[in-house]
């Protein structure tokens, strides 16, 4: 299985060159670095290769890394039915940076780049009907960008007064508990208030 | 003449000239099988395009997991497709003993296929029977839900819950099965199929049921392959695409089982197709059942994923700490990122795990087939009346809680 897969890899690396910035094999799965502008006709080429065909896209979604210049990942799962293989291509994006939709390619990338769009904010050029789809009617921020709180901005509430549901801030009655179980000797940095002889120390 | 033969043309305004008409369907309709809104533009009785509004079951399950150890994280799987709930445990069990290297127990392997297999047959009976509901049959659900009861007890047998199993965990499966209900589990594979018998005997060559559903929404292999169909979905129209088969995991390389397929890709091949695959699940159950009485032994792969034994616990301080530690500080899982799949009851479900080495995942996507089977909602109902939209969403087999995640 993992020669076959280090075989095409070698294959798509050789006779695609301009796309493939690196590639590798690890736990089984072929990954490829992809640049960005030319995702379009790769998945394109993906698709049709006869030694690829990779003609089923199985998932689109994002990584958030703040740290990094180029904060997200974009990832995209192909499946061959026929060769039966999976590959994954990365795509490493600027957060203003537009995305080639490949909608053109395959139908089925319409949701899961809508869900991309709504969850990270990264956009896409050329898709038809770019709409938040799983956040609510309204919704504002992107909500798995690691700078986004897990309770939100805003909660909601059905008010007898307006008889309608009101949207407010989040107002938590206790606060949100995020615990730190990391044993200390595994490298979990405490912040200790009026610690300063450590700093002196070091 | 006033009979009407020139039009009328010259009596309508501007707007009583728009013909075609939206409505709402859903999001409290019973066919809509939970919250799902479909905008729907109607020409006369006929579908001209079909808009789904999904997310009104949102609850940010990818966001939550973030903030959750692995093992916090494992009753999630449990609410995201709730018809068959431990199938999406064992997309995450894999995905983690992938990352971490760690052999799954033969005994424990076994009893992954069996209830991965009653979770398949949960799934089906509640399909097929509803579907008939959709479509006008009020009988099928009522005997299928009969037996969905008992495969239930069976899970409760297991685990203590019905629904919400948390039971595959990984390494393993959480507790070992007592042999009494393994004889229950063969028991029920031997009246099972009558029921089966039954239920065909309602439905296939029920004139009304087969008028509603051959020839509607039919799927070619190149919309399978355009929309990124999976399952049932794909074997309806003709190909034999199953990752039990194709790319096996678990133990399933050495169950004899076929996989179905129909012909013509319709919502009554589908129909078909689900009630051939519950006869192959009784085969794989009653197969693992003779396994599992031959493979005894652990049911968790010893080491740092598990816990240890409780009678370790009251004599070892080691045993004691490692319980302490992961059930507070959960296990690390080292840095990578894999792509994991099974074949759930309705498709391929996938897990896409991105671990940075701590003991909280530091991404996880998980991959719903009906989200896919759904976005092409627009492309298949189209064309077809509305009340065929019904048995569309029927046979799609959709579920809110893993689509809307």
């Amino acid at each position: 299985m993992s020669d076959a897969m280090h075989e095409l890899g070698e294959l798509i690396a050789s006779t695609r060159q301009e796309c493939v910035r690196s590639w590798d094999v690890t736990h089984g799965e072929l990954n490829i670095d992809v640049a960005l502008s030319n995702i379009v006709p790769f998945v394109e080429w993906l698709k049709t290769n006869p030694n690829c065909r990779f003609s089923s896209l199985v998932d689109i979604t994002a990584v958030d890394y703040p740290g990094r210049k180029k904060r997200f990942d974009v990832v995209y799962h192909f499946l061959s039915m026929y060769q039966n293989q999976r590959i994954r291509l990365r795509l490493q994006v600027r957060e203003e940076d537009m995305v080639p939709s490949i909608v053109s390619v395959h139908p089925s990338a319409n949701w899961f780049e809508r869900e991309v769009f709504d969850m990270f904010g990264i956009l896409f050029s050329g898709h038809p009907d770019l709409r938040r789809i799983l956040t609510d009617y309204g919704f504002r921020g992107y909500p798995l960008r690691k700078d986004f709180p897990t309770t939100g901005y805003t909660e909601v509430r059905y008010d007898e007064a307006q008889k309608r549901v009101v949207y407010e801030p989040v107002s938590l009655v206790q606060e949100y508990r995020q615990f730190d179980f990391m044993s200390p000797w595994e490298g979990a940095e405490y912040i200790l208030p009026g610690d300063e002889k450590k700093e002196e120390a070091s | 003449m006033m009979d009407g033969s020139k039009g009328f043309d010259d009596a309508l305004t501007g707007e009583q000239k728009i013909r075609n008409f939206n409505i709402n369907f859903g999001p409290q309709h019973p066919a809509a099988h939970g919250v799902l809104r479909l905008v729907l533009e109607l020409d006369g009785e006929v579908v001209e395009r079909c808009d789904p509004h999904i997310g009104l079951l949102h609850r940010g399950t990818e966001k939550l997991m973030e903030s959750r150890t692995y093992l916090q994280n494992l009753p999630y799987f449990d609410r995201l497709d709730y018809v068959a709930p431990m199938n999406q445990e064992h997309a995450w069990c894999l995905a983690i003993e992938k990352l971490c290297k760690v052999e799954v127990p033969r005994r424990a392997s076994l009893i992954r296929v069996l209830y991965s297999e009653i979770g398949r047959v949960l799934n089906h009976l509640l399909n097929v029977t509803t579907q008939a509901m959709d479509v006008g049959a009020l009988t099928p659900p009522l005997w299928g839900f009969e037996e969905r009861e008992k495969l239930m007890i069976f899970y409760e047998r297991a685990c203590g819950a019905r629904l919400h199993a948390a039971y595959f965990r990984p390494g393993g499966v959480h507790q070992d099965l007592p042999d009494d209900l393994l004889d229950d589990i063969e028991e029920w594979t031997h009246t099972f199929p009558n029921v089966l018998d039954d239920l065909d005997g309602l439905l296939t060559e029920n004139r009304i049921f087969k008028q509603r559903n051959a020839d509607i929404g039919i799927v070619t292999e190149e919309e399978i392959l355009e929309w990124g169909f999976s399952g049932v979905m794909v074997r309806g129209s003709g190909l034999a695409w199953d990752l039990r088969r194709a790319q096996p995991y678990e133990c399933y390389d050495e169950f004899d089982f076929q996989i179905p397929v129909g012909k013509n890709g319709d919502c009554y091949d589908r129909y078909l197709c689900r009630m051939a695959e519950m006869r192959e699940s009784v085969k794989i159950i009653r197969q693992a059942i003779a396994k599992l009485r031959e493979a005894t032994g652990d049911v968790l792969a010893r080491g740092k994923l598990t816990p240890p034994k409780r009678g370790e616990m009251k004599t070892s301080m080691e045993a004691l700490i490692h319980h302490f530690k992961l059930y507070t500080e959960g296990f690390h899982v080292p840095e990578g990122e894999v792509y994991c799949a099974v074949e759930a009851p309705k498709g391929e479900f996938g897990v896409y795990l991105v671990a940075d080495g701590s003991n909280k995942p530091y991404r996880a996507k998980l991959r719903a087939p009906g989200f896919l089977h759904l976005q092409a909602m627009d492309h298949v109902a189209g064309g077809h009346q509305l009340a065929d939209v019904a048995a569309i969403i029927g046979t799609m087999d959709v579920v809110f809680g893993e689509i809307d995640r």
